[in-house]
């Protein structure tokens, strides 16, 4: 079974985001990008599957400019045997990428689709589910256990309150949540090795999908500011402020 | 306009967050229809009815949706869909899950995790972990909604008198099945719409201090426990806890987080809190900018002291 896992190229989690002075956008200029953490989690899924040999081949996949390239090489020094980039200029979406990704599925026919709950940057948590129903599959989002069967799987997924195991139909889309696994370090070595594995570059002409943004970015701002407080001395001090000040005990 | 609401229940109980989505579709304008979906919820449906400002409810029951698995509630909502402008619900674990899947569906895009509406097309929701907020218009027919719910003020929970319409809940789409629940068993309030929240980090240390030292706290002022993410990986506490940027939104009245150091993406999910209280050892712990109250101080002896006293 193939497993495929598409890999965002985001702002690095350590870096503040700031508006652009035109408020058109984030300033990403000269800023250290990243593959983003919920996919580092995805692909280290299914590197253990492919150890594991209920994977045959580790696929990945990135969506956006020439740059994503990078993105992909991290991907391949991690473990995924070969990589695609579809390349466009154009802003993608949520909707866009899923289509683009139904597309790939077509050409590769994975078994399973591992990707990250949530990209750190748009924080949408939509690509994964919107995939998953235009393939007309099924889907089990924000996982923290993948278990592999015959022609199913078993689930463990975060929800609100505790934790819920589904068990699906394969192909299916899994998305990943943080305490899935702890993601490895890609070695000196490995990262010699995977400038020499396959990396295939198409378009979105060339699948054939339309991928024109459905949202307008009006603008960007900076969210309202929070005043800063006081240092109190001691309890009986924050205790006084609490009930007198603030009374809000 | 017309919007369907999609509201949140577990068979038994509506959820607060409707509430918080209903005053987003209120703020939108238009006729408002809530959708109940689920196995043996009508009493859910006669709760729902009450609510101020809905004009109608709609109750869809089956096996299939007692669970509110993604592919068969996506399948319903979808099949409703055509009667409305706007498809609300709270981005919560479930609303996430099942509406990204309708949206493609519909071939429309989804607006996540609002905060603000700015217009019946334009809407305000924050990106990089809250440290941006994006405005954007929606030129779909229809638009797919999730809402924060910590961003908009709860309706009551009666004035109104909605009809009741049943709908057909549709065939199970066989795609998966929940075949374990493990919901973490507590007395207190819920995380998402207790008043207080104490919340503790890493400087915890252990899940015996984490439990030792806060609950007696969280006892006196009956609050929810709340961490952030390193507390949850180190395992003081279980995941659901997890306050943040890919965990929970909350906005307490109160919120008192100990030892923690305050990164952005754990500030992401409680900077909206009325009142903050810090307590640190670190007096340049990036938690004290945004602290109404800061305690610098070993929580091991603070804590007991702040219970002690309160
Ligand atoms: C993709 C991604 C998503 C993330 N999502 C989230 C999220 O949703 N929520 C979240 O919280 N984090 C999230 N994080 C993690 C985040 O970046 C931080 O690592 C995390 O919030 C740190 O937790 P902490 O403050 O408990 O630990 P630390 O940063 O280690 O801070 C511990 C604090 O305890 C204090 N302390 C230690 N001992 C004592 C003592 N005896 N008395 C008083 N104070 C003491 C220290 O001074 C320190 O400030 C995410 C990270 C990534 C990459």
């Amino acid at each position: 079974m193939k497993v495929l896992v598409p890999v965002k190229r985001v702002l690095d989690y350590n870096i503040k985001a700031r508006p652009k002075a035109d408020a058109s956008g984030v300033e990403l200029a000269g800023l250290k990008m990243s593959m983003n953490p919920f996919d580092e989690i995805a692909m280290e899924a299914a590197i253990r599957f492919k150890e594991g040999g209920q994977a045959s081949e580790v696929i990945a996949v990135s969506c956006g400019p020439q740059a994503n390239q990078e993105t992909l090489r991290t991907a391949l020094a991690l473990g995924a045997d070969r990589a695609v980039l579809v390349e466009t200029e154009v802003e993608l979406q949520p909707l866009a990428v899923a289509k683009l990704l139904k597309a790939l599925v077509a050409r590769e026919q994975p078994g399973l689709v591992i990707c990250g709950k949530q990209a750190i940057d748009d924080d949408a948590n939509q690509t994964g589910q919107m995939l998953s129903a235009l393939l007309g599959w099924s889907q089990a989002t924000f996982a923290s256990r993948i278990e592999l069967g015959e022609g199913t799987a078993l689930v463990t997924r975060e929800i609100d309150g505790g934790l819920e195991t589904l068990s699906i139909r394969l192909p299916a889309v899994v998305s990943t949540d943080l305490r899935l696994n702890e993601p490895r370090y890609a070695t000196l070595p490995n990262i010699m090795k995977a400038k020499k594995k396959p990396l295939e570059t198409l378009t979105p002409e060339s699948l054939g999908v339309d991928i024109a943004p459905r949202l307008t970015l009006l603008k960007v701002a900076e969210p309202p500011a929070r005043q800063g407080g006081i240092k109190v001395d001691d309890v009986a001090q924050l205790l006084d402020k609490l009930k007198n000040e603030a009374k809000v005990i | 306009m017309t919007i369907l609401v999609v509201a949140e229940h577990d068979n038994q109980h509506l959820k607060a967050a409707t509430r918080h989505v209903l005053a987003a579709a209120e703020a939108i304008g238009g006729e408002i229809h809530v959708l109940v979906a689920g196995q043996h919820c009508a009493g859910v449906a006669e709760a729902a009815r009450a609510l101020p400002g809905v004009s109608c409810v709609r109750l869809a029951q089956s096996d299939a949706l007692e669970s509110a698995g993604a592919e068969n509630m996506a399948a319903l909502v979808v099949r409703l869909a055509p009667d409305y402008t706007h498809l609300l619900t709270a981005a919560s674990a479930s609303g996430k899950n099942w509406m990204p899947r309708v949206a493609a569906l519909l071939d429309v895009a989804q607006i996540s995790d609002i905060v603000r509406v700015d217009a019946p097309d334009t809407f305000t929701r924050p990106i990089y972990a809250g440290s941006v907020w994006a405005t954007v218009r929606s030129a779909d027919a229809i638009k797919a909604v999730t809402v924060r719910t910590t961003a908009f003020e709860a309706l009551p929970e009666t004035g109104g008198a909605a009809c009741l319409e049943t709908v057909e809940a549709g065939v199970d789409t066989g795609l998966s099945r929940r075949t374990g629940l493990a919901l973490n068993a507590s007395s207190r309030p819920e995380l998402e719409t207790a008043r207080v929240v104490v919340s503790g980090g890493r400087g915890l240390g252990s899940a015996e201090r984490f439990s030792a030292l806060l609950e007696p706290l969280a006892d006196k002022l009956n609050a929810a426990l709340g961490a952030s993410r390193a507390a949850v990986d180190s395992g003081y506490v279980p995941n659901d806890y997890q306050v943040g940027q890919t965990g929970k939104i909350v906005a307490p009245d109160l919120y008192i987080a100990v030892g923690i150091s305050g990164a952005i993406q754990h500030l992401a999910g409680m900077k909206a809190s009325r009142v903050i209280v810090a307590i640190n050892k670190d007096p340049d712990a990036p938690i004290f900018a945004v602290a109404d109250y800061g305690l610098v101080g070993d929580l091991n002896q603070v804590v007991p002291a702040l219970t002690a006293a309160l």
